[in-house]
């Protein structure tokens, strides 16, 4: 760097080749300069106050009137390529540093802390969700009921005869005191009942919900658990139409290639009725038949019980286990994982499903 | 129902090498689930063979037991051994030793040879004991799987065997038979037999059917035998207790023969113990027949036999030996002596047979199913007659059973048979169903041809006479399940096959989605989900202290809640009226799996019962209820309102580089709270909160603006949480989620949006301590008129000073007109209107 002591000689405004001397001295201490200070330093040096080009600029003003105007052309270019080249130089520094700023504010992402988390559905309610949006889908509405309800809805209006072993099958939970004919529902069946007297046919509902019976939980049994029931009543329904509502629901539950199969069964408030089984293309353990529910065409004594003319009309209905499909589909083996409330459990499904 | 494949092969064509899995494919296509498969051999293997014991040689041991060293002839003399194998002697004598007493030289045993396998993988081999090479093993009853008797060994001679010497004795005691296990529906109380899974059975393979019936030959009518009355004073539902009783005399039977070992054996395949010569012989037609029988000793038999219900205070010793307290409603079978069985059930002790019985009375009755089902409740004393009776027996095959059973007693009791016979009851009215001819078409969508439906029918054994618009369908006698023209669409669709049932997709009318209430479920969940919580499900079974404590704000108030009749464990015998202990109970097991930091929600029904519980009595089925009865019996059904509640402990997230987490605290717990109001358009009204639950100082009441509380929330109380074994400054809100949805405004009215600039001004107000902030902001919102946009609480201050026992509340008011730009002047007044209601009501200074 040319550095101009104090004292240094004066350059004359009007010797060409000294002014000269001076830019070129100033745009290689420009171009020399490698940081914003060292160029603060340059800029000082060259063109402030006591700089050989504003000393020999300030002597302008002594020269005869004629020499004033060659001096101040050859000042004024020399001075603005000095002040152009600072001026560069210093956008170049400054993007430099910029860029060095950047660099050194580099974090390790992998490190970086989890601030918003989301939590988790439970699995069984997100399934839940799922089933219904299937059929609300096809046109169908949800129905809900109360999960204590009167015997009379859970059972007779369902065609139990009071005194039929099939009732007792249901391993109901009663509720104090018994003349009370209150229970906890052992099925969303009821719900049916409710909706049929209710609502005008033609009737398509769906009626998730809890569901109670008396067993001790296991890795298969739960006394609490859900159930998804469909009910179409209409004019002129039969069996082929509860086969093609159920491989529809099948299909957008497992697959395109997921199908159905009915085998004879027996419930009270269906005649004929059936077991439903399905082929799990994906099954764990290779494609199989798997029992998923029941179903069949509404016994005529239900549609009696809500009032609706068996003759005219007909219905079919059909209901699954949640927690079963769940395990099936999802390849849950422990029931006890999904009632224990274990975070992990949740949290492995998030919001699907 | 268990079925022995040698069993059903003697009423139906069953393919000779067909396994048990196989019977059971084809029976599922007619309706019966598959259960188990029972099959000795897949426990017993041979080499196992008869035997004759040659010679016993006692040998006393020095631990005081004397053992008999034997020679066993396995092979016939003069034959040669064709097994080879290690411990298989060659000359087809082996010597065994053996610790059982019970037998001597010449009698015929059952010889387990070297790689025989028994029941529990008990592998036999030649090994040297008590000074000998023992080669296999002298049987007992209990080693081969067929009997409980341990006491000795099994001599052939004693239960009527003399094979000969070198029989497979695996054939000769039935373990190669194997019996197919199914499940009943409960409407087919005919397939609790042979006779009727056979017939089912050729309706599956289409291969002929022979009914065990048609090979009995009884006689038309029996007269003059033991004197039966059918007396019953008091039917169930009009109808008679019974309606049929047989009764057959067979005298000089030897009640102690043994069982011949088909029966033996296929009784213990159906899953019967054997029990006597009689008992079996009567158990085995039941088996056969569908129709329970039962089997007196004659001679303890005192007058006339009665078929009546009991009286008040009547007692019976059962079969059992307990003794019982008779109820009105049983129907009894007595004598002069009184009660001597409960129909149907169970017989009596009194005139039960044993091994001195000489003369046996058969009896073979049709009893209703409604009685003979309240008396096996009622004295809890499931049989395998009262699941038979229970689910209907044929009336016809009384006389039939009666028979059988009779010839059997003579057979192999050695019995006589009397002519004389007893045969008393009426025949119940024939059932006949209307058949239209498009019926079974329209309701199950196959296009099924007229033979058909005839065809099908028939083979059912159902009579069909043509009608003007299809048939009149008289069901089998055995068929009491079929009463509609439903049941025989199903009879049809099941023996023509399910699988033909095509598939049409039926539309439904236009829907109208989610009700408005299932949407703001799904979204609240969904929020809270959304917002880190995690959702869980826990049971609502819950102990009456749990009710009494979170179900209700004040201490010591009890809560009105639902008890079980017949909970699973006393100690949660009610149902809950708080998600929260079962909340409590989950957040508990995750940290003591080790996980410490928690945001748990559960959405779930509280029951809440009201005045009225339920109904006193319910209407009938297969009719529609009146409105008056309709409406008795849904006010009758507790109030179940939806509650959502979490619960937080630990830390807002795990610690991390560059994070400090943040412990959860009461006010979490509120901001949850008013997120869930946020979530559905809800304004909550919070206030200073005093629940037992909670803790005292650390509670807010939440409200709804109408004043209804709608829950809590806040730290839960100290003393609590240790009881609960939770961890310190846990968490929770509970709010009654129905009571939001109802109070969500249903259309949101649009507000003007103002583009003029906005004027901000903060107040610091002091006042006492005991002055709720949330008060103070009203005041101020309500002083500053509408002007005012928004105001916010952002800071309290309490120390140096402000005078003791007060404290400064900052705030941040935001001004706005809809109109014009504010000038700083209208600003300040605004806020000097609202610091002037806020001393008037509170005496707020401004500092």
């Amino acid at each position: 760097m040319t550095e101009t002591l104090p004292g240094a000689a004066i350059p004359n405004p009007l010797d060409e080749a000294a002014i000269s001397a001076a830019v070129e001295d100033a745009i290689a201490a420009i171009a020399a300069a490698t940081t914003l200070d060292d160029l603060k330093a340059v800029r000082l040096a060259h063109t402030g106050e006591k700089s050989p080009l504003s000393l020999a600029n300030r002597q302008i003003g002594s020269l005869s009137k004629d020499q004033k105007a060659a001096a101040g052309k050859l000042m004024g270019a020399s001075r603005g390529r000095v002040n152009q080249a600072l001026a560069a130089r210093n956008a170049e520094l400054e993007a430099e540093n910029d860029a060095r700023i950047l660099i050194e504010e580099t974090v390790d992402v992998t490190a970086a802390p989890r601030r918003r988390r989301a939590g988790a559905r439970h699995p069984l309610s997100t399934l839940q969700d799922r089933v219904a949006d299937i059929f609300v889908g096809m046109g169908w509405e949800i129905a809900e009921g109360p999960e204590v309800e009167s015997e009379w809805f859970n059972f007779d209006a369902l065609n139990f005869k009071p005194d039929h072993p099939a009732r007792e099958m249901q391993d109901t939970f009663f509720v104090e005191p018994p003349e009370s004919h209150l229970l906890m529902r052992t099925h969303t069946s009821p719900v049916q009942v409710r909706s049929m007297l209710e609502r005008e046919v033609p009737i398509y509902v769906l009626c998730p919900g809890k569901v109670f019976r008396t067993d001790e939980l296991d890795a298969t049994h739960t006394p609490v658990f859900h159930q998804f029931e469909g009910l179409a009543i209409d004019k002129n329904l039969s069996m082929a139409d509860l086969r093609g509502t159920l491989e529809h629901f099948a299909r957008q539950m497992f697959g395109d290639d997921a199908q159905i199969r009915l085998r004879p069964n027996y419930f009270p408030f269906t005649e004929p009725s059936a077991e439903l089984d399905i082929f799990h293309p994906g099954a764990k353990g290779g494609p199989r038949w798997i029992e998923w529910g029941g179903c069949g065409m509404v016994n005529p004594n239900v549609l009696r019980a809500a009032g609706i003319d068996p003759e005219v009309y007909s219905g079919f209905a059909f209901g699954m286990g949640i927690e079963r499909t769940l395990m099936f589909r999802n390849e849950v083996s422990d029931m006890r994982d999904m009632i224990e409330g274990d975070v992990r459990f949740s949290e492995h499904f998030g919001m699907e499903i | 129902m268990r079925i022995p494949l040698s069993w059903l092969r003697e009423f139906a064509e069953v393919p000779s090498g067909a396994t048990a899995e196989d019977v059971m494919a084809e029976l599922v296509k007619v309706g019966f689930e598959e259960e188990a498969v029972h099959r000795p051999s897949d426990t017993i293997r041979g080499p196992i063979v008869v035997g004759q014991v040659l010679s016993i040689v006692k040998e006393p041991q020095s631990n005081g037991k004397t053992i008999n060293w034997c020679q066993v002839r396995v092979v016939p003399e003069g034959q040669e051994q064709s097994l080879t194998g290690k411990g298989i002697d060659p000359s087809g004598v082996q010597g065994i030793v053996c610790g059982a007493h019970n037998f001597v030289e010449g009698d015929k045993v059952v010889v387990t040879l070297p790689g025989a396998v028994l029941p529990g993988d008990f592998h036999i081999s030649a090994r040297k004991t008590y000074g000998h090479m023992s080669a296999g093993m002298i049987a007992s009853v209990r080693e081969l799987g067929i009997g409980e008797d341990h006491d000795g060994i099994l001599v052939l001679s004693r239960i009527g065997l003399d094979p000969q010497i070198g029989t497979d004795a695996l054939e000769l005691l039935g373990l190669k038979d194997e019996a197919a296990e199914i499940n009943v529906t409960p409407d087919r109380g005919y397939a609790f037999s042979i006779r009727g899974v056979a017939r089912e059975y050729a309706h599956a393979t289409g291969t002929v059917f022979t009914d065990p019936a048609s090979k009995v030959s009884a006689p038309a009518e029996l007269s003059g035998g033991y004197g039966v009355r059918i007396a019953d004073d008091a039917p169930i539902y009009g109808k008679p207790g019974a309606d049929r009783f047989v009764a057959r005399t067979v005298r000089g039977v030897d009640a102690t023969r043994p069982t011949p070992t088909w029966m033996a054996s296929r009784l213990r395949l159906a899953g019967i113990r054997s029990i006597s010569l009689p008992v079996d012989i009567s158990n085995y037609v039941m088996l056969e027949l569908g129709q329970p029988t039962h089997c007196y000793d004659l001679d303890k038999l005192t007058g006339d036999i009665v078929v009546r219900r009991a009286a008040a205070g009547e007692k019976i010793t059962t079969l059992d030996g307990k003794v019982r307290d008779l109820d009105a409603e049983d129907l009894l079978i007595a004598d002069e002596s009184g009660a001597i069985g409960i129909a149907g059930v169970m017989g009596g002790e009194t005139t039960e047979v044993s091994d001195s019985t000489v003369n046996v009375l058969v009896e073979a009755a049709h009893f209703d199913e409604v009685s003979i089902s309240r008396s096996r409740r009622r004295h809890k004393l499931p049989s395998e007659a009262s699941k038979r009776f229970e689910r209907g027996v044929d009336w016809h095959v009384a006389g039939v059973a009666a028979q059988r059973v009779v010839d059997l007693l003579v057979e192999l009791a050695g019995g006589t048979a009397d002519e004389a016979g007893t045969d008393v009851g009426t025949m119940p009215a024939q059932v006949t169903i209307p058949l239209p001819a498009g019926f079974a078409t329209e309701r199950i969508g196959i296009d099924f041809s007229e033979e058909q439906v005839v065809t099908s029918l028939e083979d059912l054994g159902a009579v069909l006479d043509k009608s003007d618009d299809g048939w009149t369908v008289t069901p089998p006698s055995w068929r009491n399940d079929l009463e509609t023209k439903e049941d025989l669409s199903e009879e049809i669709a099941r023996l023509v096959g399910y699988e033909n049932i095509p598939s049409t997709l039926p539309v439904a009318p236009p829907g109208r989605g989610l009700t408005r209430r299932q949407q703001q479920r799904r979204r609240l969940i969904q929020a809270l989900a959304d917002a880190g919580l995690t959702e869980v499900l826990s049971y609502p079974f819950v102990s009456k202290a749990a009710n009494d404590t979170f179900g209700v704000a004040k201490e010591g108030a009890p809560r009105q809640a639902v008890k079980l009749a017949n909970p699973i464990s006393e100690e949660h015998g009610f149902l809950r009226t708080s998600v929260l202990p079962g909340l409590i109970e989950v957040a508990h097991r995750n940290h003591s799996r080790g996980f410490r930091d928690l945001a748990l929600f559960e959405a779930g029904s509280v029951f809440l019962p009201g005045d009225t519980m339920g109904t006193p009595s319910i209407p009938p089925l297969g009719v529609r209820p009146s409105d008056e009865v309709l409406d008795a019996l849904y006010d009758g059904v507790p109030d179940q309102p939806l509650h959502v509640a979490a619960i937080m402990t630990g830390n807002d997230s795990p610690a991390a580089a560059a994070h400090a987490p943040r412990a959860w605290d009461w006010a979490d717990a509120l901001d949850v709270a008013r997120f869930m109001g946020d979530v559905l358009g809800v304004d909550l009204v919070v206030s200073q909160g005093s629940h037992q639950a909670f803790h005292p100082g650390r509670a807010a009441q939440l409200a709804l603006r109408s004043g209804e509380v709608v829950g809590y929330a806040g730290e839960l109380h100290p003393k609590l949480l240790a009881a609960h074994d939770m961890p310190a400054r846990s968490v929770a809100v509970e709010l009654n989620a129905d009571a939001l949805f109802d109070a969500a405004a249903d259309v949101i009215v649009a507000r003007h949006i103002s583009g003029f600039p906005v004027a901000t001004q903060d107040v610091a107000l002091v006042v006492p301590q005991d002055v709720p902030a949330d008060a103070v902001l009203a005041a101020l919102r309500e002083g500053a008129g509408e002007l005012l946009e928004d105001v916010a609480l952002f800071d309290v201050y309490v120390g140096k000073g402000i005078e003791d026992g007060k404290k400064s509340l900052a705030f941040g008011l935001r001004f706005r007109a809809a109109d014009r730009t504010l000038t700083a002047d209208e600003a300040s007044s605004a806020r000097e209107s609202a610091v002037a209601v806020a001393a008037e009501r509170f005496g707020a200074v401004q500092r």
